[in-house]
């Protein structure tokens, strides 16, 4: 395994992000990673793996297991001084560090009017299909985008992953950095060499259609591309839109690629009530009412708790569900 | 203590005191939201305060810290203008050691672990002192502060003012320990219980935690008992659940009552020292309080600002929205 990537070619999810930690840890000494189990182990998807050795047990940290702590000693770290780069093992954990995420990381600008600000990165895996017990696949990415002062950015390809950890480290504002567990060894792609980052709140098109637009984040963006080739078969060719960051929310490539199909498919990991999807849904109703043909669908996670790992086929979005909602748009 | 400082402390709790006063009577006249008094707590907020160095160490406060805020360099104007309004301008000046208030019980301890932790790494020297109060030492942010704490061993100070009550509920109903200190041990760390009406216990010991840990020998928490002799702030009612004589009782050892005695009696203080000291305190909040009534009423504008380094587009498109709609017309 390669440990210094980020100058390879074709990389993993994983690979690009453990490249991007790499690089920026030797581009600025005030960098350091945090965590549970991020040290000596390298993480439990191997993340960081071979930090450590290279940086040392001082900027590479293994912290006692407390999420909060995590969170609010990075908090403390970043007015000190450094720039925390912290792991939450999965988001789901994240349910005991809310309260230091949402009202202390994310409003503490705003709180003290300018004079501390929190570069602080949160890296947390998430999104199911990899059959983990409960709390580790949840994907409540929503209700963080009720935490003004937080940025919420979910890559779905290595070089998105290379670009927007790198993006992330540099804000001098918090950053949720959501990666897809699901996604982390099997999808690859060409990753940019050297200085490399994607500005916050530019979603990109990653399949061109003419009938059918599906906007998605993180792991679903693939679920889309599945689908869309599925859809090409019986002759429907649908656009797919990743946007790469939930907040900013790039509401002006939204509606400019909805104006180009006029007719939406939301899909997400969420649960369907009050995930981001809607809040995608309200957004295009409000901008391009005019140019919708067809009632926006949502495809998403049903409304009960994470079920068994076995069981989660009947829970989240799956490609059927995406090709079903999309063929009922397009004939509408 | 020398004698200047206890000169120097006296001086500050009694400004303490006309300030709270003072933004009390200004909240019964509607000028001020809400205010919770430091009433009581003097001799544990100040006494530790005094133990620190401004120009190196941090200052992490809960909300009742007013006194050790302006010791290390709020200024009193900043102070009144938390509390009447103008958020803007109560901020912690460029250069003051110190973080904002925090209203989320506890929640400032995981920030301090974190601070001392960044002194530690970046061997900046300095430490830094928190403090909560004995509700907060229910919470896990309480827990989980402490034992990173413990394990990275940081000059972190833990002022645990126990003024015995959390709104309402009394000390045996937050805890069935003897006493809070003793949890310390539990993370690696020394912990003392003080008398916190004690100016001068409450300082030696801090300066004793301080020493520890500028050694490179982490943190202690500290245990000040103290007695909330006012209310937990303008909203609330304690005849509702204390008694009394429980008040009569702590009103014997008020604390600026001790340091007064001990000053008279030790010749640094006099009767006429005090009113010409009252005298300057009285115009200091004068001051501070017009400086504040002469400011600008911050704009709807206000609230956008500080929200990200950049406004996003969605943000500002939100801010000429509410600029338009607060727009007198």
């Amino acid at each position: 395994m390669s440990i210094a990537a980020s100058d390879q070619a074709e990389q993993s999810i994983l690979e690009a992000i453990r490249g991007a930690l790499f690089d920026e840890m030797a581009r600025d000494e005030r960098v350091m990673v945090l965590g549970m189990d991020v040290g000596q182990l390298g993480g439990v998807f191997r993340v960081t793996r071979g930090l450590m050795e290279k940086f040392g047990p001082e900027r590479v940290v293994d912290t006692p297991l407390a999420e909060g702590a995590i969170v609010g000693a990075s908090l403390g770290l970043a007015i000190g001084g450094m720039v925390p780069v912290a792991e939450v093992q999965f988001l789901g954990f994240t349910h005991q560090a809310f309260h230091q995420i949402g009202p202390q990381l994310a409003r503490y600008r705003f709180r003290s009017r300018g004079r501390f600000h929190a570069q602080v990165t949160i890296r947390a895996p998430f999104g199911g299909g990899v059959r983990t017990p409960e709390f580790h696949p949840d994907a409540i990415e929503a209700q963080f985008s009720q935490e003004p002062g937080i940025k919420i950015v979910c890559p779905a390809f290595p070089d998105d992953a290379k670009g927007l950890l790198l993006e992330a480290i540099r804000d001098p504002d918090p950053v949720l950095y959501l990666e897809p567990q699901r996604l982390y060894r099997s999808v690859r792609g060409q990753v940019p060499p050297g200085d490399h980052t994607v500005p916050f709140g530019t979603s990109r098109t990653v399949r061109e259609g003419k009938d059918v637009l599906l906007v998605a984040w993180s792991a679903a963006v693939h679920l889309c591309l599945a689908a869309a080739e599925e859809l090409s078969k019986g002759g429907i060719e649908a656009s797919v839109l990743d946007l790469r960051t939930l907040v900013p929310l790039d509401v002006a490539g939204l509606i400019a690629a909805v104006e180009k199909t006029s007719k939406v498919v939301v899909v997400h990991e969420a649960p369907l009530t009050g995930g981001f999807g809607a809040e995608i849904v309200a957004t295009i109703q409000e901008e391009a009412f005019g140019s919708l043909d067809a009632p926006i669908r949502r495809v998403a996670s049903r409304d009960t708790p994470y079920p068994p790992g076995s069981m989660e086929d009947h829970f989240l979005p799956t490609v059927r569900r995406i090709v079903a909602a999309a063929r009922t748009t397009v004939e509408f | 203590m020398s004698s200047a400082q206890v000169v120097d402390a006296l001086r500050l709790m009694l400004l303490s005191r006309a300030v709270d006063d003072r933004l009390i009577k200004l909240q019964r006249m509607g000028r001020v939201g809400v205010y919770g008094p430091v009433h009581g707590q003097e001799a544990a907020v100040i006494g530790s305060a005094m133990a620190l160095d401004p120009n190196r160490d941090w200052i992490v406060p809960a909300s009742r810290e007013h006194p050790a805020m302006l010791r290390h360099g709020l200024p009193l104007k900043n102070m009144f203008a938390t509390y009447m309004g103008n958020f803007d301008a109560a901020a912690v000046p460029e250069g003051v050691r110190l973080l904002p208030r925090q209203q989320a019980i506890g929640a400032q301890l995981p920030h301090a672990t974190g601070l001392a932790w960044a002194l530690k790494l970046r061997r900046t020297g300095g430490v830094v002192a928190v403090y909560f109060g004995e509700g907060a030492s229910s919470e896990g942010d309480f827990h989980e502060a402490s034992n990173l704490a413990g394990v990275m061993r940081v000059p972190l100070v833990m002022l645990l003012i126990n003024n015995h009550y959390a709104i309402s509920t009394p000390l045996h109903r937050q805890t069935a320990a003897v006493n809070l200190a003793a949890r310390a041990e539990g993370y690696g760390f020394p912990g003392f219980v003080v008398d916190g009406n004690d100016l001068l216990a409450v300082y030696s010991t801090t300066v004793d935690a301080v020493n520890r840990a500028l050694a490179g020998e982490g943190p202690t928490l500290i245990e000040c008992r103290t007695y909330r002799m006012g209310f937990h702030n303008t909203s609330d009612n304690p005849k509702e659940y204390r008694d009394s004589a429980e008040v009569d009782e702590a009103e014997q050892r008020d604390p600026i009552e001790r340091v007064r005695r001990f000053a008279t009696r030790e010749g640094i203080w006099s009767a006429g020292q005090e009113a010409a000291a009252l005298d300057e305190i009285r115009s200091e909040i004068e001051t501070a309080q017009r400086q504040v009534e002469a400011l600008p009423k911050p704009g709807a504008a206000a609230i956008f600002e500080h929200v990200y380094e950049t406004l996003p587009p969605r943000l500002q498109q939100q801010k000429s929205e509410a600029m338009d709609d607060a727009r007198p017309r």
